[in-house]
């Protein structure tokens, strides 16, 4: 990184584009935010408003968490956020070290293979998806989602993490041989840990679209005991009378999971998206 | 302590042949350096020694055991890699523990031997640092160290100094030639560096795209070089070849004309390339001498001088004169060879002609 001294006007530019991009990112969040804390007639009357003492109320909150079965939904959503990224986490870091450690037949042509999974959506195979899920009777399970996840978040770990494990030196895999460590050893105890910044990348990538997604749970799993949290919300989003408060509050607390997560992960994160560019 | 034997062996990647039936009997204590260009095979040659790669046929014994079928762990070889390689999460105590803990040693041995290597390579303060915190010759010492706990038959050194620079590298090639003498154990160290070549090894093994062109010890290779790639490969700067044909005992006809005397020449050989090194060359009459060449360029290197020449029948050559010569660039110099400096080869098979 080059630390010449820049201009002001270079930095105060580069800021204020910055800034300006926090703010239309953050705008939807706020407004979520803000109004999950005001009663209904404020929410209309003055959306960009903050809570006042006179329109603040905690109705949504309330509602949300009387009414249906928040918490289940909430434990379904973990759950299956959870088993999903482990698995992809640790079959596409398997996959990515096969791919980048072992010269195999067809090698090259796997990682292709694998690689195209990015660039085809998921939800085309929505149909075959859901009939492959009716002949093995695992609709309306968690297991449903938790596969179709897997599925869908492998190829792009394996992509990025068998590109990251290809720069561990290949000397320090060779002298772990020659100390007599197993491949699986090799894999858990050298390589995953110098992988651990892509690995947290990956994992950011790979959980955050689970944890919002509607389309998969509302198809595979709309039953009431396997419900997701972004699907329970919708319970208050009615045809004729929406129930705004409640909506608002619903996803305010479902975006709390998933900024803790990301806090854990960011430390490495920022590493792993840098160190691949700047080498 | 074990003697290594490596039998035939070949190996190819796909379709290209990388080590063409390599012969090798090496023995018990031997400092063996197999030398050559990159991608002579030398390296791969290394690893298939350790395990790390299979050859396509030919066997590896080590101490009298066939290892083919053995993973590297259970060959009792070590091997020191040019870049460190340390487990980069351990301290060096725990990068020289993991491999004797693999093993299932118990914590005493592990100990004894971690004090041992400390005291050879004078690295006992250092015992609790990480890789990340040591300096580059520190980390090949501890790569060393790794080694040595392992009390291995075979040691197995991977051009472990190009990584360092220049002051570094002559300090742990001295460190290495030491403990050679001090464990008295079989080593092999693949270079491609002739200066840690000549200086290591008993014998050095000069390798040429997957053939083993030459073994012998240093003044072997550099007095008797066995062919026109070990000739030119052995010696900085580089031996200076001239074609020419040999028809009559006693007298060598260059390509371009001129007529020179040679003792060595005792037969008729036909085409032949003679090889002459710069110190082979006395600077005589330009008048009268029988090769002329211009001066293009003269190195001055303070103990000696380096003058290039162009010679008048075509080629160059490189010609070692004492500093204070008092040539200038461009002048015309005659070259005659000094007593037993020629090294003649038969043209078509580059071999060595037989004096």
């Amino acid at each position: 990184m080059n630390r010449a001294r820049r201009s002001l006007t270079a930095e105060a530019a580069a800021h204020a584009i910055l800034i300006a991009y926090t703010i239309i990112a953050l705008f939807p969040v706020v407004l979520i935010l803000i109004n999950s804390f005001k009663d209904r007639r404020a929410i209309f009357q003055a959306p960009m408003a903050p809570p006042t003492p006179e329109s603040l109320s905690l109705i949504g909150y309330a509602t949300v968490l009387e009414q249906g079965n928040f918490a289940l939904y909430f434990m379904n959503s973990l759950t299956v956020t959870v088993l999903a990224l482990v698995l992809v986490l640790l079959l596409g870091a398997m996959a990515a070290f096969a791919l980048a450690e072992y010269r195999f037949f067809g090698n090259a042509l796997m990682g292709l293979y694998l690689a195209i999974g990015i660039m085809i959506p998921i939800r085309l195979g929505t149909v075959g998806i859901l009939e492959m899920m009716v002949a093995t009777g695992l609709v309306n399970t968690r297991t449903a989602l938790v596969l179709v996840y897997t599925a869908n978040g492998l190829p792009l770990c394996v992509f990025i993490l068998s590109e990251f494990m290809r720069n561990v030196s290949k000397d320090l895999k060779d002298a772990a041989r020659i100390d007599g460590l197993s491949e699986y050893t090799i894999f858990f105890r050298i390589v995953l840990p110098l992988v651990r910044p892509a690995m947290a990348t990956v994992a950011v990538f790979t959980m955050i679209p689970i944890w919002n997604d509607l389309w998969f749970p509302l198809i595979l799993a709309p039953g009431e005991a396997v419900k997701t949290i972004t699907l329970g919300t919708q319970v208050f989003i009615g045809q004729f009378v929406t129930n705004w408060n409640a909506v608002l509050a619903g996803l305010a607390l479902a975006i709390l999971p998933v900024l803790a997560l990301y806090l854990v992960f960011s430390r490495q994160l920022i590493r792993g998206i840098t160190s691949g560019a700047v080498k | 302590m074990a003697e290594l034997r490596i039998a035939d062996v070949e190996k190819s990647f796909g379709k290209v042949e990388v080590l063409k039936g390599v012969d090798l009997a090496i023995q018990d204590g031997e400092f063996i350096v197999l030398l050559g260009p990159s991608g002579c095979g030398k390296s791969t040659l290394l690893r298939i020694i350790a395990g790390l790669e299979d050859q396509t046929s030919g066997t590896i014994s080590i101490g009298g055991t066939t290892v083919d079928h053995l993973p590297p762990a259970r060959r009792g070889i070590a091997m020191v890699f040019q870049s460190y390689a340390l487990y980069p999460h351990l301290d060096v105590a725990g990068n020289w523990a993991l491999g004797l803990k693999q093993a299932g040693e118990t914590k005493e041995v592990i100990e004894e031997r971690t004090k041992e290597a400390a005291r050879i390579l004078e690295l006992g303060p250092l015992l609790q640092r990480r890789p990340s915190e040591l300096s580059g010759g520190q980390r090949q010492r501890v790569a060393i160290g790794r080694a040595i706990v392992r009390h291995p038959g075979v040691f197995l050194f991977d051009e472990p100094l190009s990584n360092l620079d220049a002051a570094l590298r002559a300090q742990v090639r001295f460190e290495i030639g030491r403990l050679h003498k001090q464990l008295g154990a079989t080593m092999v160290y693949v270079t491609h560096d002739q200066v840690e070549a000549m200086t290591l090894a008993d014998r050095i093994v000069v390798m040429h795209q997957g053939v083993v062109q030459q073994v012998g010890s240093p003044a072997d290779l550099y007095r008797t070089p066995a062919n026109l790639f070990v000739a030119g490969f052995i010696g900085s700067p580089r031996m200076n070849f001239l074609k020419g044909t040999a028809r009559q005992p006693g007298s060598l006809e260059l390509d371009h004309g001129a007529s020179l005397p040679l003792a060595e020449l005792r037969q008729p050989a036909g085409e032949v390339v003679l090889g002459v090194r710069p110190d082979g060359f006395a600077v005589g009459d330009g008048a009268t001498a029988p090769v002329r060449g211009k001066v293009v360029l003269n190195e001055y290197l303070g103990r000696e001088s380096y003058l290039h020449l162009e010679l008048e029948a075509g080629g160059r050559v490189v010609v070692e004169v004492a500093p204070d010569n008092p040539v200038r660039l461009d002048e015309i110099v005659g070259l005659e060879l000094k007593p037993r400096a020629a090294h003649l080869f038969d043209a078509a098979s580059e071999q060595r002609l037989a004096a």
